[in-house]
């Protein structure tokens, strides 16, 4: 720990430059990050305002997921600031930890612990990171697995259940560290049609509770009826960021025109 | 009819149809059963009558009279204590066998175990020059047979070594502790004051904190100074002498033995004591943090426990313990004790070679956790340490255990490779001089492979054991 404070200590800089408005609960200023030598993210500015819902979207390999991957430090920005709650991201585990409490995140691959029960999976993080006693952790854990629906299957593993039981298992798992952020990475892609509804259901209702929320999906329908702004990804960078209505129907950009027909099509 | 599709399926009350009895499977398992059972009848009653018949033959009386005749021979080393002439019976050659391959297959797996996971973790490093060291013993190792591994050892490394009187010889220290308690319990308070005072204290104010250069260099003067005041003050350096203990050559590796004076008992109390009490203090811990949360370092308490109590015990019990130094008298040592090369070869031959194997499990083991799970731990705010005793190492042992225990199975059984260089283990003592001399050839080849047998079946009912106790039920 000690190595760690001291080393860090040297970034701590203060944001000089970023004015920080107080609904402003994410700020991503001129950010940049690099594979190598492949230039993933190019010059990210984004301001995120609390309760807002943003759904990202864009053609494969466009970075909408090392985006908000970012976010909770997940993957390393080269370049660029980025603030979340106030507290800037930087290589201090300190700050990391910080955020990291502040944002739940949701995977594509549900990402549960298969060897324990869901009722563990949910307290694990209470209890072990916010010291919690078991017994009110566990309370905690039942009132999130009645938001999403499954309370009856607390005592079974995750390979027990179906793959749109398994995602909101996995909802509820980061709703349990009571998170002011949530971040989805393509929550709905590795499901069957049939239990894309239920998640989406599930979400819908989080946002209906004021979260802010960060969507990577290709569910236009959620973006349409959920969403306050939609982002256009491509090659890295953020070509268009627009109201859903006018995304939808008065898109500016032709490669934003190219991916909605592409991607409306059927 | 039959050909109408619609009649057919439509009509439930028709039984399915049987398939003659040679196509039937349930007709076809059992006769390949009996074809079977009767091929080993007629098998083992010919190696019996066969047996028998030559044994008859050649005026071998069968049974098991030979084992309290006298052997007639000595053997090189004995262990756990056993002692052996050449008056001891054959009864007597084949404890000592079965207690030599124990002990060196015991130390040979703790060894083992230890090397290899701490290679396999190497393995796995970002640090290019450390996984590449690892990839470069794991090959090279595992690629060398073993019998070829001990030659190396036996023939290359040990036997050509110097006699008695050209030694290698390695000096130790010995050690004032009063000095070193003293030294050490103040110089851990200082340092803990430079952290925080130039560096927790500030860093908590949002200022600049000392760098850590200066820290360490800081920490190093501050010990230097300390170890010097307390050498004034008392009077005497941290070193009291230098002593000559270690002493290598072909005869094997002399090294002073521990003998425990009266009242080191106690110590050895205080050592069970500890364990106990870490396993109390476990259980405590764990329902401490389950009803208010609070998290205690259960890991640290247990080493002090087992660790720290006894040293502390030992010490105030005014050190109940001295060395019996190896010396050179005329041609050879005498006091101390010895490992034999052919214990040293056989032990480091069998270690490194099995820790190689298990090298490759524990990497195994550890990447077929998926990155997903460090992920989603990391996303919930658990830090490097939780992930790895919550979510990495349950996962991973579950993989690496059912093949550790066939490593553990095949150090034991490659033990029996001893003969080759003459560690008195059981093929060698009894498997083979005994046989030798007596021609119970039957007799002895069952008993020593009943002995290879309990011991497998022994190491691979505990593996089972502890697999199903980390096994995670997972539906």
């Amino acid at each position: 720990m000690a190595e760690q404070s001291i080393e860090s200590s040297g970034q701590d800089l203060p944001a000089e430059g970023l004015v920080i408005g107080e609904e402003e609960v994410i700020k991503i200023v001129d950010m940049h990050k690099w594979y190598g030598q492949f230039h993933v993210l190019k010059n990210i500015n984004l301001t995120v305002h609390k309760g807002e819902r943003i759904v990202i979207c864009g053609p494969s390999g466009s970075g909408k997921s090392t985006l908000i991957r970012c976010i909770n430090r997940l993957e390393e920005h080269q370049r660029g600031q980025i603030m979340v709650e106030g507290t800037e991201l930087t290589g201090d585990l300190k700050h990391i930890e910080l955020i990291r409490r502040e944002v739940g995140m949701v995977f594509q691959h549900f990402n549960l612990f298969p060897h324990l029960t869901v009722m563990e999976n949910l307290a694990l993080a209470p209890i072990w990171v916010k010291k919690m006693p078991r017994r009110d952790a566990e309370e905690v854990a039942m009132t999130y697995l009645k938001r999403v629906k499954i309370p009856e299957q607390a005592k079974k593993f995750p390979g027990q259940l179906s793959g749109g039981q398994q995602q909101r298992v996995a909802i509820a798992r980061s709703l349990c560290m009571n998170p002011k952020i949530m971040l989805f990475d393509e929550p709905t892609s590795a499901l069957d049609p049939e239990m894309i509804k239920e998640v989406l259901d599930v979400m819908i209702e989080l946002a209906k509770t004021g979260m802010t929320m960060l969507v990577v999906t290709h569910e236009m329908g959620f973006a349409k009826t959920v969403a306050n702004r939609v982002i256009f990804m491509d090659e890295g960078e953020i070509i268009e960021e627009n109201e859903p209505e006018e995304f939808f129907n008065n898109a500016q950009h032709d490669r934003t025109k190219l991916f909605l027909s592409q991607i409306l099509a059927h | 009819m039959a050909a109408d599709p619609k009649q057919v399926s439509a009509d439930v009350s028709v039984p399915p149809s049987k398939p003659a009895f040679w196509n039937d499977p349930a007709w076809r398992a059992i006769f390949f059963q009996v074809l079977v059972l009767v091929g080993v009848v007629v098998f083992a009653a010919f190696l019996v009558r066969n047996t028998l018949h030559n044994m008859e033959s050649r005026g071998i009386s069968s049974g098991f009279d030979f084992l309290s005749k006298t052997a007639g021979f000595s053997i090189g080393e004995t262990h756990f204590g056993i002692s052996y002439t050449e008056e001891n019976s054959y009864g007597k050659t084949f404890i000592v066998g079965l207690m030599n391959t124990i002990w060196v297959s015991m130390w040979g797996v703790f060894l083992a175990t230890i090397l290899g996971f701490i290679i396999g973790v190497m393995r796995l490093s970002t640090n290019w020059l450390v996984s590449k060291l690892a990839m470069v013993y794991i090959e090279t190792i595992r690629n060398i047979p073993l019998l070829l591994q001990i030659f190396f050892w036996y023939f290359a490394i040990l036997r050509p070594l110097p006699g008695p009187r050209g030694s290698i010889q390695l000096s130790f220290p010995i050690i004032n502790f009063t000095h070193l308690i003293i030294t050490v319990l103040v110089s851990a308070a200082a340092i803990f004051l430079l952290w925080w005072i130039g560096v927790k204290k500030r860093y908590d104010a949002d200022q600049k904190a000392m760098p850590l250069w200066m820290l360490v260099i800081a920490s190093v003067v501050t010990v230097l100074i300390i170890g010097n005041v307390v050498s004034l003050v008392t009077g005497f350096g941290l070193v009291a002498q230098w002593n000559e203990s270690f002493f290598l050559n072909n005869r094997g590796l002399s090294y002073p033995q521990p003998i425990p004076e009266e009242g080191f008992a106690i110590t050895g109390w205080a050592v069970a004591i500890g364990v106990v009490a870490a396993f109390f203090v476990r259980r405590w811990a764990k329902k401490r943090q389950d009803e208010t949360g609070e998290q205690f370092p259960v890991f640290l308490a247990s080493l002090g426990l087992i660790i720290g109590l006894p040293l502390v015990i030992f010490i105030f019990s005014g050190l109940p313990l001295h060395f019996d130094y190896p010396k050179l008298t005329g041609f050879n040592f005498t006091g101390g004790s010895v490992l034999t090369p052919e214990f040293i070869s056989l032990l480091l031959a069998l270690s490194f070679y099995t820790a190689s194997f298990i090298a490759e499990i524990v990497r195994a083991g550890i990447n077929a956790v998926s990155h997903g799970q460090t992920e989603a731990a990391r996303a919930v705010g658990l830090r490097a340490n939780p992930i790895l005793r919550l979510v990495i190492i349950p996962q991973a042992l579950r993989v690496i255990i059912p093949p550790l225990t066939s490593q553990y199975l095949n150090l034991t059984k490659n033990s029996s490779l001893a003969a080759a260089i003459a560690y008195p283990d059981i093929v060698l003592v009894f498997a083979g001089t005994t046989l030798m001399q007596t021609g119970q050839a039957v007799e002895i080849i069952a008993m020593t492979m009943a002995v290879y047998l309990t011991l497998s079946l022994l190491i691979s009912t505990f593996m089972n054991w502890y697999n199903e106790k980390m096994a995670l039920v997972e539906r």
